[in-house]
């Protein structure tokens, strides 16, 4: 049991370099997840699980509904406590990481008293940066996603598309080591998801942040990954953890390439037999 | 464009019914004309009681009294409802006393405030912000225990520490709802300094007049009192709704 909760020496040895694009860092482990234990109510959801969360890839968590995909996120991201078991992330505990999330209800997570602009500036106030330090990391962050509408707007103002991209620039401004995005685009029309999509995917290529996502829509899921965490119904299990190496940057179109296609028939296959299970 | 205009006048429909149906009573002689002015005398008699300045003491003094109760009412019910939301514990340990306060009618305490405070200012003010502090406590306390779960934990994840999400997070939740408590605590204000100035020995105040006006069957001016009555409540639930609308501008959306 111990040895595993100690860091892999690889992790411990292994030069970080965030800025650096993403091949040319080794894949490893970044987010361990061992012996983990949640019930709700005295029945239990989680039981003795483990998870191994690559660093520099993103993750999208799949399964049934209410098969606790929200949930094993939340303890990970320390939204909800855990029963039992040890989440580390390169060895560090939560409160020495940096961490950014997204929220799916972006109305109700951003503060609509501020400006989208000071919505994102916000986690770097908490931070304790300066002034200057922070609107200089809010230009840059609007330079990086090519922002063309008004940020001096309140959030009520702005579509739901513009919303959910001021939600994630606010987690993303601190320089997350990871971040997590629980179905962020289910409350966006396809125009948006498509478009949304995109630039996580450009910022991913741009700061190779370790990204986990939780998706109830099985296109989304793939297109972005690197590996699909497939879950079972409760007391959860992983089903399946499958990787999907189809090269960067993937567009719309990679959607008809046959390893997407396989890749794809291969989760629904797996899902359907969990569902049945 | 014309339905634009029409759509306008719309809201003047109810006040002019209201005073056709009130002239054509009178008119038809189906009330008492004792009991029930016309409209136009009873306006007429309203606007020569505010020039010469008979009725403009009342009001002032009525208004005075419920400001003061108000504005001692919401210096304590704000701070102590927004502490009492931030700590569940506290909250459901008093719940059940405001609860019961709340729907105790205030006028039922007015012997027992007599009895402390006596025939006196003091005691109508005194009444008036006991009901009002409730009202305003309770308001308060609930937009701070039903703010947005994830707004929460949002600032939590950004790091911000308890305080902070007091600060940055709770009280601007609340404070919709808070408006909602300052906006019918200054009702229940009026209400309750219209009662104790008719009931509790009093010189001044429009409950005071309406009161005095029905002894001496002055029906003209029961009637102009009651009127300025109204509009006086009317009037400072729009200044709240103004006030809303234009520090909390994210009410609502
Ligand atoms: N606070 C809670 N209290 C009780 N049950 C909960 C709570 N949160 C989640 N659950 C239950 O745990 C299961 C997993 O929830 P969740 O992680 O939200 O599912 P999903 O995979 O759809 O995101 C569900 O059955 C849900 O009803
Ligand atoms: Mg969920």
């Amino acid at each position: 049991m111990n040895e595993m909760l100690l860091p892999d020496i690889e992790a411990a040895t292994a030069i970080v370099h965030p800025s650096l694009p993403i091949q040319l860092t080794r894949s490893r482990t970044h987010i361990t997840v061992r012996g983990l234990s949640k019930a709700f109510d005295g029945v239990p959801l989680y039981q003795n699980f483990d998870l191994d969360i690559p660093e520099g890839r993103i993750v999208s968590i799949f399964g049934p509904n209410g098969c606790g995909k929200s949930t094993i996120m939340n303890m990970i991201a320390g939204l909800i406590p855990v029963d039992a078991g040890e989440i580390l992330f390169d060895g560090k505990t939560l409160k020495e990481t940096r961490i950014g999330y997204v929220f799916q209800q972006y109305r109700e997570a951003l503060f609509p008293w501020i400006r989208a602009i000071d919505n994102i500036a916000y986690p770097l106030k908490r931070a304790g940066m300066g002034k200057a330090a922070v609107k200089a990391r809010v230009d840059e962050l609007v330079a990086e996603f090519e922002i063309r509408f008004d940020l001096s707007r309140y959030p009520y103002e702005l579509s739901g598309g513009q919303q959910q991209t001021v939600c994630i620039m606010r987690a993303l401004a601190p320089r997350p080591e990871v971040l997590f995005l629980d179905e962020p685009f289910s409350a966006l029309d396809y125009e948006m998801t498509l478009f949304i999509r995109d630039k996580l995917q450009d910022i991913y290529l741009k700061t190779g942040v370790t990204m986990v996502i939780v998706s109830h829509d099985l296109e989304d899921a793939v297109f972005l990954a690197d590996k699909i965490l497939l879950l079972t119904r409760r007391p959860t299990r992983i089903a399946e953890y499958l990787p999907f190496d189809l090269a960067r940057p993937r567009h719309p179109d990679s959607m008809a390439e046959s390893l997407f296609v396989s890749t794809k028939a291969r989760a629904l296959e797996i899902f359907q037999r969990e569902v049945k299970a | 464009m014309d339905a634009t205009i029409a759509r306008r006048l719309l809201p003047l429909i109810g006040p002019v019914v209201f005073f056709a149906v009130w002239y054509g009573v009178v008119a038809l002689g189906l009330v008492n004309k004792v009991l029930l002015p016309s409209p136009l005398d009873t306006v007429t008699f309203l606007a020569t009681a505010v020039a010469k300045g008979a009725m403009v003491v009342d009001i002032w003094a009525t208004f005075l009294r419920t400001a003061i109760a108000f504005l001692i009412a919401a210096a304590i019910g704000v701070p102590l409802g927004i502490a009492l939301g931030a700590s569940e514990t506290a909250y459901r340990s008093v719940e059940f006393l405001i609860d019961f306060f709340r729907s105790t009618p205030s006028s039922a305490l007015i012997p027992l405030f007599l009895l402390i405070f006596g025939i006196t200012d003091a005691n109508k003010i005194a009444i008036a912000a006991f009901a009002a502090v409730l009202v305003i406590l309770f308001n308060s306390a609930y937009g701070v225990m039903h703010a947005r779960k994830t707004r929460i934990l949002a600032a939590r994840v950004m790091g911000a520490n308890a305080w902070q999400i007091f600060r940055d997070v709770l009280l601007l939740e609340s404070l919709s709802q808070t408006f909602v408590g300052l906006r019918n605590g200054v009702s229940m204000a009026l209400v309750i300094v219209i009662v104790a100035e008719m009931f509790i020995g009093s010189e001044t105040g429009l409950g005071h007049r309406i009161i005095d006006a029905q002894q001496v069957l002055n029906v003209k001016d029961m009637y102009a009192s009651i009127l300025v009555t109204g509009a006086l409540g009317y009037l400072l639930n729009i200044a709240f709704l103004v006030m809303e609308k234009r520090f909390i501008h994210w009410s609502g959306k």
